[in-house]
């Protein structure tokens, strides 16, 4: 089995620089994909997670550590359910895929679960694709058509021109021969609705490994003249029930998802370029002086919106520069929509109390007129504002 | 967002303090609301791991779950929060006042006035954050289909008696809080950021300590440092010093305190079990307890400081004087509980799993009707909230430069005066465009006639003048009553939307529903037999 295409040589140096001596690479994972793609234009997050640089060390060097943490209750209750959901060969796993996606098929009675064991992430995802590959043959050359069950494989990506490694929790291979995601979540499942913003999480990460899986069936008859598998992209969710810990499921279309996300990868700043922009020297090894990793850091320009608090380590690093610039951004990406040209906080004051800007300018007549009616409606009502700092004098010439 | 409140944000990022985004409290609040802070624990569905609940500030009870996968003691758990909410709530049932409401005689038809019961006062809930309020739904989901061993003798693991109302009640406060403007559940957070533009992004507004924080920082730090305070600033054990308002816990605190303190407990609670004689009991007991209280001080530690900040964030919230339509949309809420309430002693079974289309399709059309009265309303009440309908060219205020007396055609001729307006907003007006002011309490129609060159000013200069003629509210005589006819010199603002919400079209009887909406055919049998209860864990744990 061929991998995905792995960078040359001298841009794998190049990041294995960037990331420091000794600094073993931390894998791209699916959830940091997906929220890479939420903000496709940030050339700092592609540039640290293509180098695999681990963000959490980085920020903690920098001295705004993330809040992200997994506390060990959820992590129990998930491994859990997980295990329970996979039991006896995964018989239930496989009677929910059987139930929701695929009811004309032959029932479960039986499946193959191949042995996936292999060292490094290379060799798992090689396993994984000769276990897709004979699956794949078995079904198509001899027509035997079973259920199988690939338990957490391993997938690999390319991403920006470096592979990320990916491990859905499973692969079921049906009697016609697609490949179906499944995703099992420990977030319950309430008379048959979850949490839309959790759903769509998974649906978002279940997307990147339709996509990876697009890329394994590429390569399955890229030589030969064998049908191309089919990728479903219909997934299957696995949340508990109500407030048991039974399982219960639902098939997720993620059709739009996939093309999102498949859209945003193959736009996404070639790591290659980034690096080329970077001064010579530059590494981001958490072990080098807080100064000196600052700089290295603002070397590379970032795109911060509040959005990528909850998504990156960085987003307290970065937050901190936003808000030091006063750039509007900082406020949302709405607030920054409606100023226009305006970015900063001081030219968007100084243009609603008339000290600069242009009035003919739609956006600053717009401000100035925001600016007179709330000045009018707090006055009205006694509600005190602080005198605007900076009187200018009265006449004072628009810029 | 309105660029007004956008202007207040970033206003409020160059002073360091939150800037007013209301002049009045569009939230009617009770001088004695119940405040619950509630924690939950991570990655389970249900299983609470303590709450700070109370209507006295200085006396919150504190109740708590030392080991939240234990069935039983969830159980104690939710039959002590019954223990504190549902009096608190029967405290509010026996008061009533009497009142009218419109019903449809069975027998004729009609629409007739009908003397009912309405509570003088409703009971309210005050939860920190939005998150608090799903909780509070999902504690009520949880409980309101368990089986008491009254109920169903056979039931498994039956819940303590009260529990299953206490379910229902919740489940009915978690409901109207989707109802926009009412405040029987409130989230603090969405209160307080309605009335105040910080410094920060709305998501960041979610944090309860960093929203109280941009709008009463401590001395001498500005709203931005005592925000980032707040939501970073970690003690030597690692531990943030503003814990979450809940119900998630910090990762943090559950791994490093909270996992071994449970730990403890277990340990102990098997040594205990496990004790042979009287005298190695009563030492394990000593062990027992000492866990347990150590698993109260951590979560005491960890709500009390959110206890704390809710009251402060009310304090906050009473220095702004009441909208005058915030008691009308409270009447609403009391309406609301009156009718749970009538249902619960009427014996009705809890609220299903799943609305059926009848009643999906009430909650919606409410929903949407009280949306567009509490945009109303607010403008009314809230010139700050006026201004930005003014500015998005759905109002306009101005002064009236001129009356004309006409008439309308027809046999008996009545007052349709002229009235002129000058205003520097710009109102998005069509052709007859049908324009409102309050006229004590009551709106006032108008119609647009149309613009007219202002003789003193210049083409091109600021605002316009605006003809209206004046159409209702002026009394059944020739001439208008005296005061309802705005004169020369009046300051006026009209609104072009409505002040008072209609009611959509009326869906029809039960038997003229279709099937596929729940109507007949078949009749509809209502069994007394109460909905099934969840499929429950065969073993204790989650």
């Amino acid at each position: 089995m061929p991998l995905p295409r792995t960078p040359g040589t001298a841009l794998r140096q190049r990041l294995a620089e960037l990331r420091g001596p000794e600094v073993p690479p931390k894998a791209l994972d699916a959830r940091a994909l997906a929220a890479l793609a939420a903000n496709p234009g940030c050339k700092r997050r592609a540039i640290l997670d293509g180098a695999g640089v681990n963000k959490a060390t980085l920020a903690s060097a920098l001295g705004s550590p993330s809040g992200f943490g997994q506390s060990q209750f959820a992590l129990a209750r998930g491994n859990t359910f997980e295990a329970r959901v996979k039991a006896d060969g995964g018989a239930e796993l496989l009677r929910l895929v059987h139930e929701k996606l695929d009811p004309g098929a032959v029932p479960p009675a039986e499946a193959e679960v191949p042995d996936l064991t292999a060292t490094g992430p290379e060799g798992r995802t090689a396993r994984t694709a000769l276990a897709l590959r004979d699956a794949h043959l078995a079904r198509t050359d001899s027509g035997t058509g079973g259920w199988t069950l690939l338990d957490h494989p391993m997938l690999a990506l390319d991403v920006a021109g470096s592979p990320a490694f990916l491990e859905p929790d499973a692969v079921v291979v049906h009697p016609d021969g697609s490949w179906t995601v499944v995703e099992i979540k420990s977030f319950p499942m309430l008379d048959g609705s979850a949490d839309p913003a959790k759903v769509g999480a998974a649906a978002r990460q279940a997307a990147v490994y339709v996509l990876a899986l697009e890329e394994v069936a590429a390569r399955l008859t890229e030589g030969g003249a064998a049908p191309e598998p089919t990728v479903n992209h219909r997934v299957l969710l696995v949340c508990p029930k109500d407030f048991s810990n039974l399982p219960a499921a639902s098939a997720v279309d993620v059709r739009k998802q996939r093309a999102v996300t498949g859209r945003q990868l193959s736009r996404l700043t070639r790591i290659e370029d980034i690096a080329d922009t970077l001064p010579e020297g530059t590494c981001f090894a958490p072990d080098l002086p807080t100064a000196e990793l600052t700089a290295a850091v603002e070397s590379v320009p970032a795109e911060y919106a509040p959005e990528c608090l909850s998504a990156c380590e960085l987003a307290f690093h970065c937050r901190d520069r936003s808000r030091a610039q006063g750039a509007v951004t900082s406020l949302g990406r709405s607030v920054r929509a409606d100023l226009g040209a305006l970015t900063t906080v001081d030219d968007v004051l100084a243009a609603a109390h008339g000290r600069s800007g242009d009035p003919a300018d739609p956006t600053v007549a717009a401000l100035r007129r925001a600016a007179a009616l709330r000045a009018e409606a707090l006055n009205t009502t006694g509600v005190s504002l602080p005198a605007p700092e900076l009187p200018f004098p009265e006449g004072a010439v628009c810029r | 967002m309105s660029l007004i409140a956008t202007l207040a944000r970033l206003e409020a990022v160059s002073s360091g303090r939150a800037q007013p985004a209301a002049t009045v409290r569009h939230r009617h609040l009770s001088d004695r609301p119940l405040v619950l802070v509630p924690l939950t624990t991570a990655g389970e569905a249900g299983a609470p791991l303590g709450a700070l609940v109370g209507d006295d500030r200085d006396a919150p009870r504190l109740l708590v779950v030392p080991q939240p996968r234990d069935r039983d003691l969830r159980f104690a758990f939710l039959a002590e929060l019954a223990d504190v909410v549902l009096p608190f709530i029967d405290s509010y049932a026996d008061a009533v006042e009497a009142a009218e409401r419109n019903e449809t005689d069975p027998e004729t038809g009609k629409r007739v006035k009908v003397e009912v019961e309405l509570c003088a006062d409703a009971p309210q809930l005050i939860v920190p954050s939005r998150a608090g309020i799903e909780f509070v739904r999902l504690l009520g989901r949880s409980m309101r289909f368990r089986r008491t061993a009254e109920q169903d003798p056979e039931t498994p693991h039956p819940a303590p008696p009260r529990v299953p109302l206490l379910g229902r009640w919740f489940t009915h406060y978690g409901e109207r809080a989707r109802v926009p403007g009412s405040a029987l559940l409130l989230a603090l957070t969405d209160v307080l950021s309605r009335h105040w533009a910080t410094g920060q992004s709305t998501l960041e507004d979610q944090h309860l300590g960093a929203l109280l924080a941009w709008i009463d920082p401590p001395d001498g730090a500005s709203g931005a440092e005592a925000a980032l305070r707040a939501e970073l600033a970690r003690d030597a054990k690692g531990q943030l010093l503003c814990p979450p308002a809940g119900p998630a816990t910090d990762p943090a605190f559950d791994n490093k305190l909270l996992a071994p303190a449970i730990e403890r407990f277990n340990r102990a609670r098997t040594a205990h079990a496990a004790a042979e004689d009287g005298e190695s009991a009563d030492d394990r007991l000593g062990e027992l307890t000492a866990a347990e209280r150590e698993l109260y001080a951590l979560v005491e530690s960890r709500t009390r400081p959110t206890w704390d900040a809710v009251w402060h964030g009310l304090d906050l919230l009473r220095t702004l004087p009441e909208g005058a339509h915030a008691v009308d949309r409270w009447t609403r809420d009391r309406w609301s509980f009156t009718g749970h309430r009538d249902r619960v002693i009427a014996g009705e079974p809890p609220q299903p799993r799943r609305d059926d289309a009848v009643t999906a399709a009430n909650k919606l059309a409410t929903r949407e009707r009280e949306q567009a009265r509490l945009e109303a309303q607010e403008a009314l009440d809230d010139p700050l909230v006026m201004a930005g309908r003014r500015l998005s060219g759905e109002a306009f205020a101005g002064e009236v430069i001129d009356v004309v007396m006409t008439y309308s055609e027809g046999k008996r001729p009545s007052p349709r005066p002229l009235v002129t307006v000058r205003t520097d907003d710009r109102p998005q007006l069509g052709e007859r465009a049908k324009v409102y002011r309050s006229l004590g309490g009551k709106p006032q129609a108008a119609e647009f006639v149309g613009h007219e060159n202002s003789p003193e000013d210049g083409p091109g200069a600021e605002g316009s003048v605006i003809v209206l003629r004046v159409v209702d509210k002026m009394g059944r005589g020739k001439e208008p009553e005296a005061g309802s006819v705005p004169e020369k010199g009046d300051l006026v603002c009209f609104t072009l939307f409505e002040h008072e919400q209609r009611g959509g079209a009326k869906l029809p009887d039960a038997d003229q529903t279709p099937w596929t909406h729940g109507g007949p055919p078949g009749e509809q049998t209502t069994t007394a037999t109460l909905p099934e209860a969840d499929p429950v864990t065969e073993e204790d744990v989650l």
